[in-house]
């Protein structure tokens, strides 16, 4: 008969494995950062650009104000925030050729073809210093929204696809049809302190 | 009598934890795969904002975090019920920010320096004065590219 190897003895084996197991619960986190991402405007370099700024049409922006009561004024007018994913996106498509919403142009896009969209628009968003985090960012979050519901039906109506499953390219020719343009103006009162 | 012996087989056989060690280690790789170092504490309130429309940051190491809020309780005595800024683990003032971002890309490549993202991580409760202050900072300091940090929900209203 062979000698018999004396067994190894694995009892412990678990609580090594426990006390590691502890220490990455206790020193990890799971969460993944979600969130809106926004591009912030460069500091402007000299007067001539704020000149620039003035020279867009009045019909080609579209304003926003929050106030420091967190009541939106878009347009002049008074708005429920449920109200506004709606009119943005009639601003940004301007599906009726209407006057006093942005200029239309026949443009030819790679991947999609020639397309009528607005020249340039603009969503000018501004807030009180008392306007409330959250206000504001449901606000951009409702423009954003707008964005992507006009890219969803263009991508539909070109492609038969929602605007996700796209590839990269036609997704890049949707977004330079429709350009996210949502210039957060420099600080200003709105007033309403 | 030799075939009836009674006494012998009585005790429940122990149970087997050879396989113990096996079901943890599993546990410990699925959480070791699966989570990330904590980097720092937050000492500032931190009830997120909810949105719809988030996206989800894929490169955690070309994200700068700023916290905002108001400061948790066991530093209200200290810093006030105010919303501060918090960088790294102190709680910092708008004009620290401006450093912070520059060593935070000192940190990154060459090549990777453009896409450093910064994102804020603001209580839904604060104001948006310093919020505003905090955005005029990371442009200054050209850090242009931000994420509004937010929990994905399915309807905001």
């Amino acid at each position: 008969m062979a000698k018999k190897v004396p067994e190894f003895n694995a009892a412990p084996m678990a609580d090594i494995a426990f006390l590691l197991l502890i220490f990455f619960l206790v020193a990890t986190t799971m969460d993944i950062d979600t969130g809106l991402t926004r591009k912030l405007p460069p500091l402007p370099e000299d007067q001539e650009q704020q000149q620039d700024d003035k020279k867009i049409k009045e019909r080609n922006v579209f304003e926003v104000l929050i106030n420091s009561s967190d009541q939106l004024l878009v347009e002049g007018e008074p708005m429920r925030i449920s109200n506004l994913r709606e009119s943005a996106k009639e601003f940004i498509a301007n599906p009726e050729n209407k006057d006093n919403l942005p200029e239309l142009t026949e443009k030819e896009f790679p991947e999609i073809g020639v397309m009528t969209v607005p020249k340039n628009h603009i969503i000018s968003l501004q807030n009180d210093r008392g306007t409330s985090y959250e206000m504001y960012l449901h606000v951009q979050n409702e423009l954003v929204a707008a964005y992507n519901e006009i890219r969803n039906e263009v991508a539909r109506r070109k492609f038969g696809k929602k605007y996700k499953e796209l590839n990269s390219e036609r997704k890049k020719a949707i977004q330079e049809a429709y350009p996210q343009v949502i210039s957060e103006a420099e600080p200003k009162n709105v007033g309403g302190n | 009598m030799g075939k009836f012996r009674k006494d012998e087989k009585k005790t429940v056989p122990g149970l087997s934890t050879a396989s113990l060690p096996d079901i943890i280690f599993m546990l410990l790789f699925f959480f070791m795969v699966s989570t990330v170092i904590r980097e720092t504490t937050v000492n500032v309130a931190q009830r997120l904002p909810s949105a719809t429309e988030v996206q989800k940051l894929e490169k955690k190491n070309l994200t700068t975090h700023i916290y905002i809020g108001k400061p948790k309780r066991s530093y209200q005595d200290r810093y006030g019920t105010e919303p501060r800024i918090q960088l790294n683990d102190s709680f910092a003032k708008v004009g620290d920010i401006r450093d912070y971002i520059f060593t935070e890309r000192e940190k990154l490549d060459e090549s990777q320096k453009p896409k450093m993202t910064t994102v804020l991580k603001i209580d839904k409760e604060t104001e948006m004065g310093i919020v505003t202050d905090v955005k005029q900072a990371l442009r200054k300091a050209s850090a242009l590219k931000i994420n509004y940090s937010a929990a994905e929900t399915e309807s905001v209203y």
